[in-house]
């Protein structure tokens, strides 16, 4: 381990003791753990060799400010744009500095607060109880230096019908943050969170997890958006457990960083869960996005889908590494995986790997996946309408992410996010 | 004027235009009938410029003005439209969007947009809930046929070449799509060349001369009254009295017939659903 991520630094990080705990045995175990190669499959394609952790260092209290100490009013343009919403948590460099929730359901008992300064009983139980499940190094160098964070909770039977925003903004050369985010619906309860995270042109890293407890017959829709500045590293895992009878849909639109990696994993623990993932992504310059997801049955007669779309230009690259595993109880289960590529330019480049573990009997499975440039014929059936080609090559790459873009919650977003997207069309043209 | 002289055309240096000579002037309607294999498609894409064919010699011209050496795009913007014979699915770009985007590349306005091509599919009857979707998106055979013939009608532009726009349509929709050229061509002066293997179109697309094309180039052309000597004695019978032993320059691939029986290529009037 390199000499900046020491116990003192974890320790010195504050909040309630539960908290300092669970860093310190985090530490510990950050002794042990084996940093990635990109010969082990899950990090096949990936760059993680170029990650060198000794130019990063966390962050020391004094410049996170201490737990409960809020300085920031409000989310700014990012707020505005999410449009009406229920509440909001604001956090910074992985600690939360503002939250607010509309009072009539604090009243109902919802929450949306900091992990470290919250007064629900239930944060320490909760948190980890995902990620804890699908550790890896980064995970466990995010337990030892997680700073807070955000909690969003919805009790029982409770509906919550505009999103709880939780804005996440990173920054600092050389520096190393660790956001956590942690959804807990309680049975029966509804609601949608967008997570979105940012940092300008910083030679940062951000480690980050997100936890998504969906309780049996709640209803959970999450989106997370990713605009990191080109000079950003990113290292997130999302991992959600369904309850019976509960529904997810997550959604991730990945546009930023130099490296960014999303780990995107649904556990369906209880009978009749679903679950549906989700995924913009747009890659140009020299970017790589990478994405390893997980549908994971544990249960009978549950349903997953995944979608994920995604284009690269430039000497972008991106990757795709998708497994359905259908465990000996998932039996009546059904799953469906589907990825497809579009290469813009010579130099671009995507991976795409589908894979399938099937241990149950009596299910339906299915999983496509294309890599491919912009088709010659659709090209051409536009020019024959007057459209001049890069016209039509953006309403074709347009046209392509659009039945991800219809299906995204938090819908006033959409119109922006699709803007992003012919913004980096228009920039990776203009450089060609 | 579309002015079409000496057209010469190889796809992978097999040469299948072989000398095409026709004029279509404004407003006027013309039928271009030849067996499967002729070369009649490629003569459809050989105009637009698809780069899959390569133009040997000749001249394409509009009102003068020369097309042959143009893109795509820049021959539809002089007034070329090609109703293709299999329309390209482009999911998540609606016809409305495409066609805003040409009415944009041409400089015209949008206005009206939305109503005019809700009141053109109305009329082609194609259903609301197809507009929602991608062009041509799952679309059936005759709804994409359909929706070639609402862009069309929105766009109207200069000259129109049909290619095989009968090929897969019901007799209804044959109609509806043949009426709704027809009048484009009357009232709106759009000169049409519509390519078919069927006479069954001409009923009702009525056209003011009638070409045979054979082998990569045109053989005979006179008015509807050629329609009716065809159905006497079908290609072969063209063929033979022309002294004209070869009908076709490439075979026809059975898969891409939609009707199977190749036989059938050389009587437009046997029914090609039975």
């Amino acid at each position: 381990m390199t000499a900046a991520f020491t116990a003192d630094a974890a320790r010195a990080l504050g909040g309630p003791e539960w908290l300092v705990r669970r860093r310190l045995s985090a530490v510990e175990r950050l002794a042990e753990v084996a940093w990635p190669t990109p010969s082990e499959e899950i990090w096949r394609y990936s760059r993680i060799d170029q990650l060198d952790l000794d130019r990063y260092r966390p962050f020391a209290p004094e410049e996170l400010g201490a737990p409960g100490d809020e300085r920031a009013p409000g989310g700014g343009p990012w707020a505005a744009e999410a449009g009406k919403h229920a509440g909001m948590i604001v956090v910074r460099d992985g600690r939360v500095v503002h939250h607010e929730l509309d009072p009539a359901l604090e009243a109902k008992g919802v929450r949306a607060c900091g992990i470290a300064t919250c007064e629900d009983d239930q944060v320490s139980t909760l948190m980890g109880r995902a990620s804890g499940a699908s550790e890896d190094a980064f995970t466990v160098l995010h337990d030892a230096f997680v700073a807070g964070g955000a909690f969003v909770h919805v009790p029982a039977g409770v509906v919550v019908e505009d999103p709880i925003l939780v804005l996440h903004w990173c920054e600092g050369d050389a520096r190393a943050s660790f956001p956590h985010t942690l959804v807990a619906l309680g049975e029966g309860a509804e609601a949608t969170v967008l997570d979105r995270f940012g940092s300008p042109q910083t030679d940062h890293l951000v480690d980050a997890v997100t936890e998504l407890l969906v309780d049996d017959n709640a209803h959970l829709r999450y989106l997370t958006v990713q605009e990191h500045g080109t000079r950003t590293w990113h290292l997130g895992l999302l991992r959600a457990h369904v309850g019976r009878d509960a529904t997810l849909r997550t959604s991730a639109v990945a546009l930023g960083g130099d490296y960014a990696r999303l780990r995107s994993e649904a556990l369906l623990t209880g009978q009749g869960a679903e679950s549906d993932q989700l995924a913009v992504y747009f890659g140009d310059g020299q970017q790589m996005l990478d994405f390893r997801t997980l549908q994971d049955h544990d249960a009978p007669n549950t349903r997953s889908d995944l979608l994920f779309k995604g284009a690269v230009e430039d000497e972008a690259r991106s990757v795709y590494s998708g497994l359905v595993h259908l465990r000996p109880a998932a039996k009546k289960a059904n799953a469906s995986q589907t990825n497809r590529n579009l290469v813009l330019t010579e130099g671009a480049s995507a991976e795409s790997i589908p894979n399938l573990e099937i241990e149950a009997n009596d299910v339906r499975c299915s999983h496509a996946s294309t890599v491919g440039p912009i088709d010659d014929e659709q090209l051409y059936y536009l020019e024959s309408r007057g459209i001049r080609p890069e016209e039509a090559e953006r309403l074709i790459v347009l046209g392509f992410f659009d039945d991800v873009f219809e299906r995204l919650p938090v819908g006033a977003l959409t119109r922006g996010l699709r803007r992003s997207v012919v913004d980096k069309l228009e920039h990776a043209r203009a450089r060609r | 004027m579309l002015r079409i002289a000496d057209l010469h055309a190889t796809v992978a240096r097999h040469e299948i235009l072989r000398g095409v000579d026709l004029e279509v002037r404004t407003g006027e309607v013309h039928a271009l009938m030849g067996p499967n294999g002729s070369g009649k498609s490629t003569l459809a894409h050989a105009l637009m410029g698809s780069g899959d064919y390569e133009v040997t010699q000749g001249s394409v011209s509009i009102d003068g003005e020369e097309l042959l050496g143009l893109a795509t795009w820049q021959r539809a913007q002089r007034g070329l439209f090609l109703a293709m014979q299999y329309p390209v699915e482009v999911p998540g770009v609606p016809l409305e969007e495409v066609v805003g985007a040409a009415l944009d590349a041409r400089g015209a306005p949008r206005a009206d947009l939305h109503a005019r091509v809700v009141a053109e599919a109305r009329t082609l009857g194609v259903p609301d809930e197809l507009l929602g979707r991608g062009v041509n998106t799952e679309f059936s055979g005759g709804e994409k046929k359909r929706a070639e013939t609402v862009q069309l009608a929105v766009l109207e532009p200069k000259f129109a070449v049909l290619d095989e726009i009968d090929s897969g349509l019901d007799v209804d929709a044959m109609r509806d799509v043949a009426r709704r050229v027809y009048a484009l061509a009357r009232e709106r002066h759009v000169g049409v060349l519509a390519i078919t293997h069927y006479a069954r179109l001409l009923a009702e697309l009525r056209p003011d001369h009638v070409h045979v094309f054979l082998a990569g180039r045109i053989v005979r052309s006179g008015g509807p009254e050629l329609a009716d000597e065809l159905e006497r004695t079908g290609y072969e019978g063209i063929a033979a009295e022309l002294g004209i032993d070869e009908l076709t320059v490439v075979r026809p691939f059975p898969e891409a017939d939609p009707f199977g029986d190749p036989t059938i290529a050389s009587n437009p009037f046997a029914d090609p659903l039975a």
